[in-house]
C-alpha cells in the first residue's frame, strides 16, 4: 500500500527551442528541415580549421522576443561561452552557448490549470547552436548494439534557445500545460513552428519527490526523450509514480538521466554524466560581448504579438467565455483565430465556444488530427449555430452535419439540404402526418386526450419516425395537444 | 630584355617589393622573371633553409603569367602584384594541403580560403609556397613541426626563432619577398628578430583571422614580414580591414600606413622599459645594439625617457594560462571525424579521437593541451584562468598609463640572439622565456613591430617598438626612422652566396 | 605547496592517448609550469576585473542572409570516412 499524500512532487523543465532564421546561428548556411545530408553545411558549420563564428542578428532579437514575451529582464551585458565535451554530432567539439550571463533572465508564465491560474518562474532564457544529427547503422538501428555511426551536420549550428522553467510545477497536469502554454506562446511569437515531432522543440524534465513537509528538494532525477506534450505527461506520471514507491520501499533514489521508452512506458536509466559533467566553460573568444541597446529592446517589445495569456482574458471579457472555454479556445493561436473568425462570421461567441470545445474538440481527439489539418472551416461553425438557433436542424441534425462538414468540406447549408436535415416547421405540413398518427394509434390518441401528459412524448416520437427526423418535434407537440385537447 | 634563366635574376630576390614594384610598373622586368627568381632562390637554398613545406610554383608561374598578359592588357600594377609571398602553414588555402605543422592535417586540404590569402592574391602577390612552422604555431624556435626544423639563414646550425620560423627565414633568404606569420606571444617578432628581417604584429583585430589555424583566438593576430618597413606598411595595408567573416576584425578605416614613413621622430615621446634591457637573460650583445638604437631616435629628436610597466613581469604566466586554454578547446576540433588523420585502433568512436590525438600532436602540443585542460577543469578556473584574465587587464592598464605619457614604448624583441638547434628543446619553460618581451603586445593587443638594429656577435639583433591600439602609423613611423639611421642591413651569408649575379650593367 | 595533478583524468578529458612515457614527463612537467604561471594570484585582486577580449567592442552581429554552402561532395571530400553523403566513424558508445 503506497501513501501517496505523504509525497510532494517538484518538477522543472528545460525546453530547447529551434529558431525559424533563414539561415544559421553563426555562418550563413540555411536552417532548414529535410535537406539531403550534409548539404547546408559550410567550412564554418563543419568546424573546419581556422573559421570563425558570426553571429545572426536576427536571432538574437528572437531571443529578446522569447524573453520578454516571458516577462524576463534582457541583460544589459551577455556573453557567450564555449561548453567543452565530445560528440561527434558536434564539429567543434564544444558547444558556443552561453554561461553565467545569459540574454534573459527571471520571467515568469503563467499557466491555466483547471480553470487557476499558476505563475510558473523562467529562470533564464539563453542562446547556444544546435548540433548535427547522428544515425546508428548496424543490425538494430539503435545505438546499443550498433557497429558505427553516420553524421549530418545540416542541423549543425541552427540557433537553439534555451528556455530554464524555476522548479515551480507540482504535478504532472502544471508540467503538461507549462509546456503547451510555452509552445503556444513561441508559436504566437512567429520565432519557431516548435514541432515536437522535428525536433524543433525539444524537453528535459527535471522531478524529484520529498515527503509533505520536508522544505529540501529530493533527489533530482532528469528525464529525456519526450517527444511531445503527451509523453511529457506520461513519462512525469510514471516517474512520479516510481520515486514514490521507491520511497516507500525505502530505495534510496539516484540522481541521475533516465529515458522516456515511448513504447513501454516506462523511464529507464540512461547515460551517467560522471566526467562528461566537466564542461570548462569559459567566455568564447570568437564573439563580442552582447549590449542591446535599450531602444532596440522597446522596438522588439512594441511589436509583440498579443500572447496566449493575455487573449484568453480578453475572451473571457469580451465574449462571456467561461475560464475552461477559454483556456481551450484561447490558448492555441489555430484555435483562437478560428474562433474570432466565426463570432466574425456572425455567431454567437458562447454558442461557437460550446461547438468548438465540445463536438470539435472530440472529433479531433478521435481522428487524432489538428484542427488546421481538417476541412472545417469557420464559416461552418458560424452556419451552425445559425441554423440551429433558428430552429432549421435540430441539435441531433447538427451533429450529423458537423460529422459531415469534417468529412467532405461541403457547406452545412448543402448538408442540410443534401441529408434532409432541414426541420419541419412548417404547421400545414405537418398537419397530415399527424392526422395519420392519430389514425394508427388510436388507443394512446385517446389515453392523451383524458389527460395522461406522458403519452405526448411516444406520439411525437410517431411524427418523427415518418417524418424521418426531419420535423421540429416542439412544433409537433403543440399541433398534437392542439388537435387532441384544443 | 632580360634573360629567362633564374640564375641570372637571383638579384631580384633580393630586392624589396617597392623596388620591384618600380622595375614591374616601368616593365623592366615581368611577373614572370621575377616568379622565377624566387622560385630559383628556393632551388637554390632551400634544400638547407628548410623553410618551405610545399613550392607551389606551377600555380606561381600560371599567376604571374596571368599578370603579365594583364599588365600587357592595359591593367595597372597595384603595390602588390607580381611579388612573390611565403605563407605560414596556419593559413588556409582552397585546394593546397595545409598542415600547421602537424602531423594530425597531413592529409588536409581545405575547401576554402583565409582572408588575408584572399586579399593578397586578388592583389596580384603571387604565392611561391607554404612555410614552415611550431606545430599549431606552438613554440618559439620552429622545432616543434612535424615536419622537421628550419635552419637560420645567418647560421645553418641555429634555430629561426618561431613559430613563424619558415616565413622569417624564407624572407631573409630571399625565397620570398614578403611572407605573412602569426603572432600569439610573439611568433612574428621574435623570429624576424633572429632573422634579421621587419616583423609587424598589427593591432588585434586590424587583420582579419578567418582562415588562420587557431591557437589562442584572443591572442592570435596577423603578422607579416618584410626587408624593410616600407614594404611592411604596404603589405599590412594589403590586408587590414573588416571582414565579414571575423566578428572580432575592426571596422576602423584603415589609414595609409605609407604617409607616416617620412616624418621623422622629432618630438616624438618614446618610453624605453629599462627592465627588459636590465633583464638578467638579455644577451649584453642585445642590450647594446637596442641602447645605440635609442641613441639614434634621440638624435633625431626624439625625446627618450625610461617607462615602467609594472605587470610585465606578470605577463608570461598569465599568457601561459590563456593561450593553453584557449588552444585546449580550439585543438579539440582535431578528432578524427571530418578531416584530418585518424587512427582507427578499432573500438568505439572515442577509443578513435583518443588514438588519433595522441598520434597526430607532437609533444609540445599535448603538454599544452593539458596545461589548458587543467587550467580550466572544475575548480581551477578561478585559481588559474580566472586570475589570468585579471593579471590581462593590469598589464592593459600599465600600457594605458603608459601611452599617455609617450607615443610608443620601446626595448629589444628577444632577450637573445639565435640559439643553436636542440639548446632548449627540453626545457619548456626556458623557451618560453623567448616570449618574455613580446608577450606583453598580444595580452593588451596593441601593435609592435620588431626592426634590424645592428648584429651582435655575426646575429642579428630586433628593436620593438609598441604604439597605442591602432596607433600603426605612429609605430611605422618610428620604425622607418630608425631603420634609416641604423643604415642598410647585413645580408645573411647564405643569401649573398646565392646571388651569383648583379644587375645587368645597362639596366 | 606542491600541485596535485591527476594526469589520467585530464588526459582523458582531452582524449588524448598518452604513452608511459609522455604521462610520466607531463606528471614531472606541469605542476612545474603551472606554478610558474600560478604567480598570476599575486596581483590579480579581487576587485579587478578580467579582460576576456583585448580589444573592446560589442554587439557585431550580421544580417539573416544567406551565404553559398559546399555541396555534398565538397563537405565530405575531407572526410577520413564517409558514407551515403554522411560521415562515418565508428559506434558510440555512452558512457555508462
Ligand atoms: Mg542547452
Ligand atoms: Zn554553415
Amino acid at each position: 500500500m503506497t501513501t501517496t499524500d505523504a509525497y510532494a512532487t517538484v518538477i522543472g523543465l528545460e525546453c530547447h527551442v529551434e529558431l525559424s532564421t533563414h539561415t544559421k546561428m553563426f555562418c550563413g548556411c540555411p536552417n532548414a528541415f529535410g535537406a539531403e545530408p550534409n548539404t547546408n553545411v559550410c567550412p564554418v558549420c563543419l568546424g573546419h580549421p581556422g573559421t570563425l563564428p558570426f553571429p545572426n542578428e536576427k536571432a538574437i532579437e528572437y531571443t529578446i522576443r522569447i524573453g520578454l514575451a516571458l516577462g524576463c529582464a534582457i541583460a544589459p551585458h551577455s556573453l557567450f561561452h564555449r561548453k567543452n565535451y565530445f560528440y561527434p554530432d558536434m564539429p567543434k567539439n564544444f558547444q558556443i552557448s552561453q554561461y553565467d550571463l545569459p540574454i534573459c533572465i527571471a520571467g515568469h508564465l503563467d499557466v491555466e490549470v483547471d480553470g487557476a491560474v499558476r505563475r510558473i518562474g523562467i529562470t533564464r532564457v539563453h542562446m547556444e547552436e544546435d548540433t548535427g544529427k547522428t544515425t546508428h547503422a548496424g543490425e538494430t538501428g539503435r545505438i546499443s548494439g550498433a557497429e558505427y555511426a553516420l553524421e549530418d551536420y545540416n542541423r549543425a549550428g541552427v540557433p537553439l534557445v534555451e528556455v530554464v522553467s524555476e522548479p515551480d510545477m507540482r504535478t504532472p497536469e502544471e508540467a503538461r500545460a507549462y509546456l503547451t502554454e510555452l509552445r503556444a506562446t513561441l508559436l504566437a511569437l512567429g520565432v519557431s513552428d516548435v514541432r515536437m515531432e522535428e525536433g524543433s522543440l525539444r524537453c528535459d524534465a527535471n522531478i524529484s519527490t520529498r515527503p509533505i513537509g520536508q522544505s529540501e528538494f529530493g533527489v533530482k532525477v532528469e528525464v529525456k526523450n519526450l517527444n511531445s506534450i503527451r509523453s511529457l505527461y506520461r513519462a512525469l506520471q510514471f516517474e512520479e509514480r516510481r520515486q514514490r514507491a521507491a520511497l516507500d520501499d525505502g530505495v534510496r533514489l539516484l540522481q541521475e538521466t533516465r529515458h522516456w521508452d515511448e513504447h513501454r512506458g516506462i523511464t529507464t536509466p540512461g547515460r551517467s554524466k560522471e566526467y562528461a559533467s566537466d564542461y570548462r566553460y569559459f567566455p568564447e573568444p570568437d564573439l563580442t560581448p552582447l549590449e542591446p541597446e535599450p531602444a532596440w529592446i522597446e522596438r522588439i517589445r512594441a511589436s509583440l504579438p498579443e500572447l496566449p495569456s493575455a487573449r484568453r482574458r480578453r475572451f473571457e471579457a469580451s465574449y462571456g467565455l467561461e475560464p475552461t472555454q477559454a483556456a481551450l479556445v484561447g490558448t492555441d493561436a489555430a484555435w483562437a483565430s478560428f474562433f474570432e473568425a466565426a463570432v466574425g462570421l456572425g455567431a454567437d461567441p458562447r454558442a461557437a465556444g460550446n461547438w468548438l470545445t465540445g463536438d470539435v474538440a472530440a472529433h479531433l481527439n478521435d481522428a487524432r488530427v489538428e484542427l488546421s489539418e481538417t476541412k472545417l472551416t469557420p464559416s461552418h461553425v458560424a452556419d451552425l449555430v445559425r441554423l440551429l438557433a433558428d430552429g432549421t436542424i435540430s441539435s441531433a441534425g447538427a451533429k450529423q452535419a458537423l460529422a459531415e462538414a469534417f468529412a467532405s468540406g461541403d457547406p452545412i447549408e448543402a448538408i442540410v439540404d443534401a441529408k434532409g436535415l432541414r426541420q419541419v416547421s412548417d404547421a400545414s405540413a405537418l398537419e397530415a402526418v399527424i392526422e395519420e398518427v392519430i389514425a394508427e394509434n388510436a388507443g394512446p390518441a385517446e389515453q392523451f386526450r383524458a389527460g395522461k401528459e406522458g403519452v405526448l412524448g411516444f406520439l411525437v416520437g410517431q411524427v418523427m419516425r415518418k417524418t424521418r427526423g426531419s420535423a421540429n418535434p416542439k412544433l409537433a407537440g403543440d399541433l398534437i395537444r392542439a388537435r387532441l385537447q384544443g | 630584355m632580360m634573360a629567362a634563366d633564374g640564375a641570372k635574376d637571383s638579384w631580384l630576390s633580393d630586392l624589396s617589393a617597392h623596388e620591384l614594384t618600380d622595375l614591374l610598373r616601368s616593365r623592366e622586368v615581368s611577373a614572370a622573371e621575377v616568379t622565377e627568381a624566387a622560385l630559383s632562390r628556393v632551388q637554390a637554398v632551400d634544400g638547407e633553409i628548410a623553410a618551405f613545406l610545399r613550392v607551389t610554383e606551377d600555380g606561381a608561374r600560371e599567376a604571374a603569367a596571368a599578370l603579365d598578359a594583364a599588365a600587357a592588357g592595359g591593367e595597372p600594377w597595384g603595390p602588390a602584384t607580381g611579388i612573390p609571398l611565403a605563407l605560414k602553414d596556419v593559413f588556409t588555402t582552397k585546394g593546397i594541403r595545409t598542415t600547421a605543422g602537424s602531423r594530425i592535417l597531413e592529409p588536409y586540404v581545405p575547401p576554402y580560403d583565409a582572408t588575408p590569402w584572399v586579399r593578397l592574391r586578388e592583389g596580384g602577390s603571387i604565392l611561391i609556397g607554404k612555410t614552415n612552422c611550431d606545430e599549431f604555431a606552438m613554440g618559439s624556435s620552429n622545432e616543434n613541426s612535424a615536419y622537421g626544423p628550419v635552419h637560420n639563414p645567418w647560421n645553418l646550425s641555429l634555430v629561426p626563432g618561431g613559430s613563424s620560423g619558415g616565413s622569417a627565414a624564407a624572407v631573409a633568404a630571399g625565397e620570398a619577398v614578403w611572407a605573412l606569420g602569426t603572432d600569439t606571444g610573439g611568433s612574428v617578432r621574435q623570429p624576424a628578430a633572429l632573422c634579421g628581417v621587419v616583423g609587424m604584429k598589427p593591432t588585434y583585430g586590424r587583420v582579419s583571422r578567418y582562415g588562420l589555424i587557431a591557437f589562442a583566438s584572443s591572442l592570435d593576430h596577423v603578422g607579416t614580414f618584410t626587408r624593410d618597413v616600407r614594404d611592411a606598411a604596404t603589405l599590412l595595408g594589403a590586408i587590414a580591414g573588416h571582414d565579414s567573416m571575423d566578428a572580432t576584425s575592426l571596422e576602423d578605416p584603415v589609414p595609409d600606413y605609407g604617409d607616416a614613413l617620412r616624418r621623422g621622430v622629432e618630438g616624438i615621446r618614446v618610453g624605453v622599459v629599462e627592465s627588459w634591457l636590465a633583464n638578467e637573460g638579455t644577451q649584453p650583445g642585445v642590450r647594446d645594439a637596442v641602447r645605440r638604437s635609442i641613441d639614434l631616435l634621440a638624435e633625431q629628436g626624439a625625446q627618450v625617457d625610461p617607462v615602467e610597466l609594472p605587470h610585465s613581469d606578470y605577463a608570461l604566466s598569465a599568457y601561459y594560462l590563456i593561450a593553453p586554454a584557449e588552444c585546449s578547446s580550439n585543438l579539440a576540433r582535431f578528432d578524427g571525424v571530418r578531416y584530418g588523420l585518424r587512427v582507427d585502433p578499432g573500438g568505439d568512436v572515442e577509443r578513435m579521437n583518443r588514438a588519433t590525438r595522441g598520434k597526430g600532436f607532437g609533444d609540445e602540443v599535448k603538454r599544452r593541451i593539458m596545461l589548458g585542460t587543467y587550467a580550466l577543469s572544475a575548480g581551477y578556473y578561478d585559481a588559474f584562468y580566472g586570475q589570468a584574465q585579471k593579471v590581462r587587464t593590469l598589464v592593459i592598464r600599465d600600457f594605458d598609463e603608459a601611452f599617455g605619457r609617450f607615443d610608443v614604448i620601446v626595448g629589444p624583441t628577444s632577450p637573445t640572439v639565435a640559439f643553436a638547434i636542440g639548446e632548449k628543446a627540453n626545457d619548456p619553460l626556458a623557451m618560453y622565456l623567448c616570449d618574455l618581451f613580446t608577450i606583453p603586445a598580444d595580452l593588451s593587443g596593441m601593435p609592435a613591430i620588431s626592426v634590424p638594429c645592428g648584429l651582435s656577435e655575426g646575429l642579428p639583433v630586433g628593436f620593438q617598438i609598441i604604439g597605442p591600439l591602432l596607433g600603426e602609423s605612429v609605430v611605422f613611423q618610428v620604425a622607418a626612422a630608425l631603420e634609416e639611421a641604423v643604415g642598410v642591413s647585413e645580408r645573411p651569408p647564405l643569401a649573398q652566396a646565392a646571388a651569383t649575379s648583379g644587375p645587368p650593367q645597362d639596366a | 605547496m606542491p600541485l596535485e595533478i591527476d594526469i589520467e583524468h585530464i588526459a582523458a578529458l582531452a582524449r588524448l592517448d598518452l604513452t608511459d612515457e609522455e604521462l610520466e614527463r607531463y606528471r614531472r612537467q606541469l605542476p612545474a609550469i603551472l606554478e610558474a604561471a600560478a604567480r598570476v594570484g599575486e596581483v590579480a585582486a579581487e576587485h579587478v576585473p578580467p579582460t576576456s577580449h583585448p580589444v573592446s567592442r560589442t554587439n557585431v552581429l550580421r544580417p539573416d542572409e544567406e551565404r553559398p554552402c559546399l555541396t555534398q561532395e565538397e563537405a565530405l571530400s575531407t572526410a577520413p570516412a564517409g558514407e551515403s553523403g554522411r560521415f562515418r566513424v565508428p559506434r558510440i558508445v555512452e558512457a555508462e
